[in-house]
């Protein structure tokens, strides 16, 4: 018993802002709005806000990857991809039957991190850091985009699932429940909302975890100085890898739903643009943190959107210019800024009534 | 076919592959060799080059003129993006390679607004020559002896000319130069400005070969990179030999099973070597050599 509480109390700690009764009523609020918002809601907003949930994932494993161990990965967009197209071509062979998407889910995601370990290895264990590692990532990730993009012949095609190049996959099932009398088959609407809801609060909480325990220390402590870290005797390197791997499941995440969401998926979610992106998010919330991260994408992507309806071919323009500012600016990023200044306040309350 | 022809094929493709990998690798390479910067940029300073390329040649200049025009141009955008944005980022490595991919997409995307989505080209100059079966095109023969061009010229500035000493020394020791009273700052501008120029200057010579639209660079980069990675920190010993090494795999990989298997095996050959070589050819010749 005491052993679970100890874990638990790793919700909070030197890794992650927030902390008190004040944080957690907030979150418990937030967490009870984010449940009632279906019933307030129409089916199309639900399904929307769906994609924006889905696009969290990704950008806290960029957090992970580069805000708290300090290496730039441009690769996110690859494990996305990779862990999509998986997802399509099991479901499109093997059918949804027997909650076996959710199998799909679970190998789509291994066969992204299985990815990352192979990567990760030749990366982390021949030492390249720093700006190399973004750049061997990226040439990974155009890659990959190009190798999709030229599939288009029959000739390319694993078991029933065609490649279709650079229309991308599409028509794979959607996520389902085996249940008895009738599967439940979640749509990109109220049932998808309330499963990638459920998703999003146990990575956030469990990476929170994660951060906090010593296995996080380690991380950031990795970041700050590697050389003083390995003189402690941690292998840096396989820290750096299985960080590099967790956060390539969590960004195969991300891709496995977008793929469930709108039932297909495109060389282009692996492009230049679609791996910009998520570097913009984290940049703007506040790469070193958990929830900075979480609201900075939400924002980011809410104005994104708005942005695209009214400002059409603008909107991008306007994104390059936000991480260019936010960058030489404010390089912590914003919301992460605006997050560190409540809390002083509140500090210097508490301290003022005491 | 005879051995000579297949010889010279093979030799062609091989000249190809190296022009282009070096061209579109030496501004990088000197920007990250002499500031650390790795400018993820490059590709739309290319664009920018090719793109002023074709409007002059429009407006009725000749080619070589316009080429040279295309450099200037990117130089002096490349100057103005130093002092606006690099310039304070010296520090902060991999915030650099961030602000960079935002200027790209800026710049990517503020193209197709202005310009729209693809733009008239240039014809290929000088025509072809036959050799056995085949008929070559002459131009590639023109970049090829450009990326010679290049290397020879970018030597004679970094060892023969006072601006290459200055800059030698400030990439060495910052600070010790800045003592001596050389302008540090100075040196980084014209140094960005050199390899904003040569991305420029690759995108003039390119700009006849192939369609103008604003991702053109993303055709650019990949190789660019890859080539600045296996080579490591110097554009002399690291550069021009990672350019040789790769030009063989790329050409050998085309000619084998296309385009796209020449480009894969780039990138396995790059994965392979920075296991084996993390500081690059360069890094591997510098410690040989002491």
């Amino acid at each position: 018993m005491n052993g679970f509480l100890a874990f638990f109390r790793r919700l909070e700690g030197p890794q992650t802002v927030g902390r008190g009764a004040a944080f957690w009523i907030v979150f418990a609020i937030v967490l009870a709005i984010a449940c009632a918002y279906p019933l307030i809601s129409d089916g199309y907003t639900v399904g929307n806000t769906v994609y924006f949930f889905i696009w969290v994932f990704i950008a806290l494993s960029l957090c992970l990857i580069w805000g708290y161990g300090g290496s730039l990965s441009f690769g996110q967009t690859a494990f996305f991809g990779i862990a999509g197209y998986s997802y399509g071509i099991l479901t499109l062979n093997f059918g949804s039957a027997y909650g076996f998407t959710w199998m799909a889910l679970l190998l789509a995601i291994a066969i992204a991190a299985l990815f990352a370990l192979v990567l990760g290895y030749f990366m982390f264990f021949g030492r390249i850091a720093g700006v190399f590692l973004g750049i061997v990532t990226l040439a990974v990730t155009l890659m990959l985009e190009r190798f999709m993009a030229q599939t288009a012949g029959p000739e390319w095609h694993i078991g029933v699932a065609r490649l279709n190049g650079f229309n991308g996959m599409s028509a794979m099932p959607p996520l389902t429940i085996p249940w008895p009398g009738g599967d439940i088959v979640l749509f990109a609407d109220i049932g998808l909302y309330y499963a990638v809801l459920g998703l999003l609060v146990v990575v956030y909480l469990g990476l929170r975890i994660l951060m906090n325990s010593a296995f996080g220390n380690v991380i950031v402590a990795i970041r700050e100085n590697p050389e003083r870290a390995e003189m402690l005797g941690y292998d840096v390197r396989k820290y750096q890898l299985i960080t590099f791997v967790i956060g390539a499941a969590l960004a195969g995440l991300s891709g496995v739903l977008y793929t469930v969401w709108g039932q297909y998926i495109t060389p282009s979610s692996m492009g230049m643009t679609a791996a910009a992106l998520p570097l913009i998010w984290v940049a703007v919330g506040g790469r070193s943190d958990l929830t900075s991260t979480l609201i900075g994408t939400l924002v980011v992507l809410a104005a994104f959107q708005a942005l695209t309806i009214y400002g059409s071919q603008y909107a991008l323009v306007f994104m390059g210019m936000l991480l260019v500012l936010t960058v030489l600016i404010a390089p912590n990023g914003l919301v992460l800024s605006v997050m560190n200044l409540i809390s002083r306040l509140a500090a210097r309350r508490s301290n003022g009534d005491a | 076919m005879d051995i000579a022809t297949l010889m010279f094929s093979a030799l062609y493709q091989f000249g190809d592959a190296f022009a282009f990998l070096v061209l579109s690798a030496c501004g990088l390479a000197v920007i990250f060799g002499m500031m650390g910067v790795i400018n993820l940029a490059h590709g739309e300073f290319i664009m920018c080059g090719a793109y002023v390329t074709a409007s002059t040649v429009h407006a009725g200049l000749p080619l070589p003129l316009a080429i040279m025009t295309g450099a200037i141009v990117a130089a002096l955008v490349g100057a103005l993006v130093e002092l606006v944005v690099i310039r304070h980022l010296y520090d902060r490595p991999l915030d650099t390679i961030v602000a960079t991919w935002g200027l790209s997409l800026i710049a990517t995307q503020g193209t197709l607004i202005m310009v729209g989505s693809t733009m008239a080209g240039v014809g290929t100059p000088f025509g072809s020559f036959q050799v056995g079966d085949y008929s070559y095109s002459s131009y590639r023969l023109v970049l090829f002896a450009s990326a010679l061009g290049v290397l020879g010229g970018l030597y004679m500035l970094f060892n023969w000319t006072r601006f290459g000493v200055l800059a030698r020394a400030t990439i060495q020791v910052p600070h010790m130069a800045a003592a001596l009273g050389v302008d540090t700052r100075l040196i980084y501008s014209l140094t960005f400005a050199c390899g904003a120029g040569l991305a420029g200057l690759a995108g003039g010579l390119y700009a006849p070969t192939m369609t103008l639209v604003p991702t053109m660079g993303a055709t650019f980069i990949m190789e660019a990179f890859v080539t600045v990675v296996i080579g490591g920190a110097d554009v002399f010993l690291g550069t021009a030999p990672a350019g040789g090494v790769l030009a063989v795999v790329k050409s050998a990989m085309t000619s084998w099973q296309g385009q796209l298997f020449g480009q894969i095996g780039l990138l396995v050959a790059v994965v392979i070597v920075v296991r084996v070589l993390p500081k690059g050819i360069s890094g591997f010749l510098l410690r040989e050599r002491t």
